[in-house]
């Protein structure tokens, strides 16, 4: 059975006067990785934070229109209801460099002063770093810093705080841009295992990584959702000539 | 566990714009603050400023006794001190700008001698006026002697000497800063048409840098007119203006800051009071613009 | 040709000299200084120094006890009040750069820096001394506080400005409420800077004398009553130094190396803070 987890109609945002994202209307259906692609400036991360209302702390952001977790309308929640329930990972590993890898995980449960009896919290956190495919490694340095990761630990690092908030949905903003090769397959990978559990938005200027990760591919273009369709279909046959010029490198 | 986390978010909501709100306010009572040093002085010299009028300023004589009161003395003896310290500084801290912001901008060496800078600024004003009155006082005694003023020791340009000390670091840490953001490839390309270090310095780095330093003398200068306690300790706190220009620069004389510190508590009556006030005003007014003018062109410098 | 080369570098030379001479020469007077007041004041110095009030004119003997109690207790109050006040607005003018607010705030904490310390002194005399009635270690640490500020709040700015936007990015994504945000991830990890701040805020006010002339005024005996004039430190060796009695110059030589020391302790264990810190960053 199939069932829609992130819907949006007829949804707009804004930078001041800028209009960014323009009257996109998608449903996303759960347990997929959804990849969201498009040249840059094409409102595709803009997009993404506003799903878990992340644009509007930006002074000036804007939005309009209707955006749906389930069936509550996203903007007229509690911000930070919704962003308990839908995680997001970033482009650069920003673990807290304050914390250590094991308050680093609870750390939506430290920050927000959520009472959880510690041997909860242990539970919580060998799940979550063993859902990030990171367990194995850091279990024996959980109290040392988060900082002292490499730059692909640490993203999984950040991939397993947003799971031990047990989320419906995890954003992730280009999450291996700013990682080597290595580190990326090794983030690519979690991908797959993740879905059985989560929906996933990817946010990727990288056509190869959206063909490689996703069950569906969303094409954004000057801040328009031009196609958004299966993977396999869209690099195939696209049906708009638009993402084929993108597609085929005609722009980029 | 699900609702639990949805009542918490509620209740967080509230302290969050409770949280705002109270940033707000702190920062609006900085304004506040300001506004409210402003309004007193203004107010509290209102008497002065009535019955003395605005040729107060020029007021060759204060005699509190006679009831007499021009703020002469203490401008010419704040601009006096303050521009010999200045003149005395400038060297000093245009050198360190230049060697700690140019020949030798790291290594140990270039630290030790930035902090022992930095501390300069740390002793305590009362400290350099109570070393200045036992140590300094003599020797600038026998200095006079030798060229022929009346040996006060105490003085103008006693006063003059510590200030210039006090004030380098202030024009100083500035100008090192400003030095270290002159872009390399523009004394690369200085040094590849075949100029030698000094034609550098001289023909790209100060250019490039001149308004911020200037910036950082501004700095120098609002520190050095605002200055009290060593002044006081070493200007000799008399009122009269001095006939001849080698009397007012080695002899005793009064700043504005000097002047009020002294007699502030001692001034019996509205009038005598309020003129005081009235110098604090005026004093605010200058360093105040003064400071401004510096951090204006420091801002200018660094948004390029 | 090879003449003029030789005037140039030979100048070059020479201008370097001249740059590295004054560049240390004026380490000297700071030198001369430290090391005449621990010379003149170390030997004043014993437990009987700390713990008794001044000896009057003519008797051997005495001490700072009055002044240290009142330094310590006037640097506390002033802390108490500035500290938090010069966070939080530290906090808004980070956050909230680029509004009206922010500017004219940011404006008046230049002005507050540049204000000289006696016309403060003169606005407190009319805010508390004279409704009081009376001199009070109270309107000495407001003054102080108002010292204080610029420093505290332009340190905590400044920090926070230098934190990844993505560290707030990070909390606010796990649901985490502004407040806590600020409080729980940005302050802990500029923490070492705005402590910097704070510790050279009362280095910097620990000495001054001037705004305390006409506020907590001084006062020969031990006294802990805030309502009251209070003894501190500077204002001792003011008083002391200015006197005609040389029992009571060497009481203020022996303050004097006491607030000397701790003024550059302060500054000396802040520098190694913020050494630490930015090889953290």
């Amino acid at each position: 059975m199939e069932h829609t987890v992130v819907s949006a109609t007829n949804f707009n945002a804004w930078f001041g006067d800028n209009h960014v994202v323009k009257d996109v209307t998608i449903g996303i259906e759960k347990n997929q990785v959804i990849a969201v692609m498009g040249p840059s400036g094409c409102g595709k991360t803009t997009f993404l934070r506003c799903i878990n209302r992340m644009h509007e702390l930006i002074p000036g952001a804007t939005a309009k229109g209707s955006l749906k977790l389930y069936d509550d309308e996203v903007y007229t929640m509690n911000p930070i209801y919704v962003r308990y329930k839908i995680g997001m990972v970033f482009q650069r590993p920003n673990p807290f460099p304050n914390l250590s890898i094991y308050d680093n995980v609870i750390a939506g449960y430290k920050l927000n002063g959520l009472k959880v009896p510690k041997a909860e919290l242990d539970n919580i956190v060998q799940k979550s770093l063993t859902s990030a495919a990171l367990w194995n490694e850091v279990k024996d340095s959980l109290h040392k810093k988060g900082t002292f990761l490499s730059g692909g630990q640490q993203q999984r690092l950040c991939i397993a705080r947003a799971i031990a908030m047990e989320p419906e949905v995890i954003l992730f903003d280009e999450p291996t841009s700013a990682l080597d090769p290595i580190s990326t397959s090794s983030v690519e990978q979690l991908f797959h295992e993740l879905k059985t559990n989560y929906t996933l938005i990817i946010v990727t200027h990288n056509m190869q990584q959206a063909a490689r990760v996703s069950d569906k591919t969303a094409f954004f273009y000057l801040g328009e959702l031009v196609e958004f369709d299966n993977t396999k279909q869209m690099f195939t046959a696209p049906s708009d000539v638009r993402t084929q010029n993108y597609i085929t490198g005609r722009f980029s | 566990m699900k609702n639990k986390r949805l009542d918490l978010s509620y209740s967080q909501m509230k302290w969050e714009t409770i949280f705002k709100q109270i940033l707000k306010i702190m920062s609006v009572l900085i304004l506040v603050l300001v506004a409210g040093i402003l309004i007193t002085l203004i107010v509290e010299s209102m008497p002065s400023i009535k019955s003395l009028g605005i040729k107060f300023l020029w007021g060759k004589v204060w005699d509190p006794v006679q009831n007499i009161y021009g703020a002469y003395p203490f401008l010419v003896g704040t601009l006096l001190t303050s521009f010999i310290a200045l003149i005395i500084s400038i060297p000093f801290s245009y050198a360190i700008s230049i060697y700690l912001g140019e020949y030798n901008p790291k290594g140990w060496l270039s630290n030790l001698l930035k902090n022992t800078i930095e501390l300069i600024a740390a002793v305590p004003s009362i400290i350099y006026g109570f070393w200045g009155l036992f140590v300094l006082v003599p020797l600038i005694r026998t200095f006079e002697m030798k060229i022929g003023v009346a040996p006060y020791g105490i003085g103008v340009f006693t006063s003059s000497l510590v200030l210039a000390v006090m004030i380098i670091p202030y024009a100083a840490s500035l100008g090192i800063s400003l030095i270290r953001m002159v872009p390399s490839p523009l004394k690369e390309g200085a040094y590849a048409l075949g100029a030698t270090h000094f034609e550098v310095i001289r023909s790209v780095i100060m250019p490039y840098t001149r308004s911020g330093l200037f910036a950082g003398v501004l700095l120098s200068l609002g520190r050095a007119l605002g200055e009290t306690m060593a002044v006081t300790m070493l200007i000799g706190n008399t009122s009269a203006v001095a006939n001849t220009i080698k009397d007012a620069i080695f002899g005793p004389g009064n700043t504005m800051a000097s002047v009020i510190a002294n007699e502030f508590t001692e001034a019996d009556h509205t009038v005598y009071l309020s003129a005081l006030i009235e110098l604090g005003l005026v004093l605010f007014f200058v360093t105040v613009i003064i400071n401004l003018i510096g951090k204006r062109i420091i801002t200018k410098f660094t948004n390029y | 040709m090879d003449a003029r080369i030789g005037i140039r570098n030979t100048k070059s030379t020479l201008f370097k000299g001249l740059i590295v001479f004054l560049a240390f020469l004026i380490t000297l007077p700071l030198i001369i200084v430290l090391l005449y007041i621990i010379k003149q004041g170390i030997t004043q110095v014993n437990w009987h120094f700390l713990t008794h009030v001044p000896a009057p004119v003519g008797e051997t003997g005495g001490g700072i006890s009055n002044a240290l109690l009142g330094s310590f207790i006037i640097v506390v109050m002033s802390s108490i009040v500035a500290i938090p006040v010069g966070i939080l607005a530290g906090i808004y003018l980070s956050e909230n750069p680029g509004t009206k607010l922010a500017y004219y705030s940011g404006l008046c904490v230049d002005i507050l820096q540049g204000v000289p310390s006696i016309v403060v002194g003169i606005v407190i005399y009319f805010w508390i001394v004279k409704p009081l009635g009376t001199f009070s270690a109270i309107s000495g640490s407001v003054a102080l506080a108002i010292m204080m500020l610029p420093i505290v709040i332009r340190s905590t700015e400044q920090t926070l400005r230098l934190l990844p936007p993505s560290l707030k990015e990070a909390a606010l994504s796990l649901g985490v409420p502004y407040h806590r945000v600020i409080i729980k991830v940005i302050i802990p990890c500029g923490f070492a800077g705005i402590l910097s701040g704070i510790m050279l805020s009362i280095a910097r006010i620990i000495g001054e004398t001037a705004p305390l002339l006409f506020t907590a005024f001084g006062n020969p005996y031990l006294s802990s009553a805030i309502t009251k004039p209070m003894e501190t430190l500077p204002h001792l060796i003011y008083t002391y130094a200015t006197s005609p009695y040389d029992e009571w110059h060497n009481l203020a030589w022996g303050a004097s190396f006491i607030l000397l020391m701790f003024v550059l302790l302060l500054n000396i264990f802040t520098k190694l803070i913020t050494r630490k810190w930015n090889i953290q960053l």
